[in-house]
C-alpha cells in the first residue's frame, strides 16, 4: 500500500510515529522545490539518512563531525576503498585515524541533524516505499525514533511559540518602531536580518518578504520574532485586513440514542445480510 | 411503521453519496450543487445539504442512511442530522491524506453529539494511492477497539459490510449495557 502525501496535511512528527508503532522498514524520500531528504529504516528504527545537499557517505559525515580534515579526505578520495563505506571504515580504524565510536557517533550525528532539519519542513511531496534498503556498502546506525521523536516535538514547539506571537504571515506588515534608528546602529545583525530589514514596506506581507529571501516560514519567524524582541520593528496588520471574527467554539448537545430494542437490530441485519 | 436511522459522515468527497447509492432501494435523494471553489473541484457536484436513501425492513421497519454534507460551511446540517441517529459511520478517502485532519475534526464532533457507537470505513481501497488499514489506524488515531473497515463504495458487498460491522457493534453495546 501506498504511504504518499504532503507534510502539510501529515507532517514529520506523525510520520515518524507511523513508521515507529507500524515498524516500518523501507525507505521515506521527502521532497520540496529547494531541498530533498531520504531517511531509510529497519523495523521502525532510523538507520541511514542523507539530503540533496549532505550526500550520507562516511568521509562527509566524519569531516562534518571534524574527526577528519578536508586534506585527509581528498588523499582518502583515491584510494579504491574510498567507494564503499564499510571498507573505508575498516580502513580508516586500522590506520588509526578514527575510532569505531568515532565513526558510529558521526554517523548518528549526521542522521539526527537531517532528521530534526525535517521537523522544520512544513511543506513537502512525502513517499514511503517498503522494504527499500541503502546500498550495502553504507553504514547504518540504527536509532530509536522515541528519542527523536521527543526532541523533535520539543523543536517543534518552539516554532508553535512563534506561531502564537506571529499567527499569520499573510495577513501582517512589518514596521519599524519609533526608535528603530538608534537600535539599528547599536546591533550587529546577521545578513538574514538585514535582508528582512531591506524588504520592510507597508506593501509588502511577511509572507512577501520571506519568499521573496527563499525563507521558510520558521525562518522567516525567527528572525521576526527576534527583530521584534530586540525592539527594531513591529508586525501591524496589512492596510485593508479586517481582523478574523471570534472562533467561540459551538455548544455541542449530547443526547442519549433512542431507545432501541435488540430485536429490531436483529431485523435490521437479517435484512441487510439479503440485500 | 418504526423509523431508525444512521448517518454516513466524512470529509468532502470521502465517497458518502456512493455509498449510500450502492444500498439504498429508492433514487438517493441527494441536494447537489454545482462546485463553485477551485480547491474543491475534483468532482463536478457535491452535497449541499444531506443525501438520503431508504431501505425497507419490513412492514413495520425502515432504515434511513442520512449522508452529511462534506464541507465544513454545511457543518450547521451535522447536529441536525445526527439527531436520534443509530450510529455512525465516518467515511474516509484512504488516498486523500490531506483530509485525514479534517476526518478526525468530524469523528471527534459527532461523538461529542451522542454516544453512539459507530465505524470508520477506509474508502477507495481500490487506489493505488490509498494508503493501508494499518497505517490509516495510527494516521487517524483510532482506538484499536474502533472497527476500521477497508471499503470501496461503489461496491455493494463491501457497503452492506461496513453497515453489517455498525449493527454489531450497536448489539455489543446493548450487550454491555444489560451487563452493567
Amino acid at each position: 500500500m501506498a504511504l504518499k502525501g504532503n507534510l502539510r496535511d501529515f507532517s514529520t512528527t506523525q510520520l515518524l510515529n507511523l513508521i515507529n508503532l507500524a515498524r516500518k522498514t523501507g525507505c521515506l524520500t521527502v521532497r520540496t522545490p529547494s531541498d530533498a531528504a531520504r531517511l531509510y529504516f529497519r523495523d521502525g528504527k532510523l538507520v541511514h539518512a542523507h539530503t540533496a545537499s549532505e550526500d550520507g557517505h562516511l568521509t562527509t559525515m566524519l569531516v562534518k563531525a571534524g574527526k577528519l580534515s578536508a586534506e585527509q579526505c581528498q588523499k582518502l578520495a583515491t584510494r579504491p576503498e574510498a567507494h564503499n563505506d564499510t571498507q573505508l571504515g575498516l580502513l580508516l580504524i586500522h590506520a588509526g585515524y578514527v575510532s569505531r565510536d568515532d565513526i558510529i557517533q558521526s554517523a548518528k550525528r549526521h542522521m539526527l541533524d537531517i532528521v530534526y532539519a525535517l521537523f522544520g519542513w512544513y511543506e513537502g511531496q512525502f513517499e514511503f516505499v517498503p522494504d527499500a534498503v541503502p546500498s550495502s556498502d553504507r553504514i547504518m546506525v540504527p536509532i530509536n525514533l522515541e528519542s527523536v521523536i521527543i526532541e523533535g516535538s520539543r523543536r517543534l514547539q518552539e516554532h508553535e511559540r512563534l506561531q502564537d506571537e506571529l499567527p499569520d504571515l499573510e495577513s501582517h506588515v512589518l514596521r519599524f518602531t519609533s526608535n528603530a534608528d538608534a537600535r539599528l546602529r547599536a546591533v550587529n545583525l546577521t545578513v538574514e536580518e538585514w535582508r528582512v530589514i531591506s524588504f520592510i514596506s507597508p506593501r509588502n506581507t511577511i509572507k512577501m518578504i520571506a519568499q521573496a529571501n527563499n525563507m521558510d516560514d520558521f525562518q522567516i519567524r525567527k528572525i521576526v520574532y527576534g527583530l521584534m524582541q530586540a525592539g527594531m520593528i513591529e508586525a501591524v496588520r496589512a492596510p485593508g485586513q479586517a481582523a478574523p471574527p471570534s472562533l467561540a467554539g459551538r455548544k455541542m448537545s449530547v443526547e442519549k440514542p433512542p431507545a432501541v430494542k435488540r430485536s429490531v437490530i436483529e431485523r435490521l441485519i437479517s435484512r441487510i445480510k439479503r440485500i | 411503521m418504526q423509523a431508525v436511522k444512521m448517518v454516513i459522515t466524512g470529509p468532502f468527497n470521502a465517497g458518502k453519496t456512493q455509498f449510500i447509492r450502492a444500498v439504498s432501494e429508492i433514487d438517493v435523494v441527494s441536494t447537489e450543487s454545482k462546485i463553485s471553489s477551485e480547491a474543491e473541484r475534483i468532482k463536478d457536484s457535491t452535497t449541499v445539504a444531506m443525501d438520503f436513501g431508504r431501505i425497507t425492513i419490513d412492514d413495520e421497519l425502515v432504515l434511513y442512511l442520512f449522508g452529511t454534507p462534506g464541507q465544513r460551511r454545511f457543518d450547521f446540517m451535522w447536529e441536525i442530522l445526527s439527531e436520534g441517529m443509530l450510529g455512525f459511520i465516518v467515511m474516509v478517502d484512504s488516498s486523500r491524506p490531506e483530509t485525514f485532519r479534517e476526518a478526525r475534526h468530524i469523528l471527534q464532533v459527532f461523538r461529542s453529539y451522542a454516544p453512539t457507537p459507530y465505524v470508520v470505513a477506509a474508502n477507495k481501497q481500490d487506489l493505488s494511492e490509498a494508503w493501508g488499514i494499518d497505517d490509516l489506524r495510527i494516521a487517524l488515531k483510532i482506538d484499536p477497539q474502533v472497527k476500521l473497515l477497508p471499503c470501496v463504495s461503489t461496491d455493494k458487498e463491501q457497503v452492506k459490510r461496513v453497515i453489517l460491522e455498525l449493527l454489531y457493534s450497536i448489539l455489543e453495546e446493548m450487550d454491555l449495557e444489560e451487563q452493567s
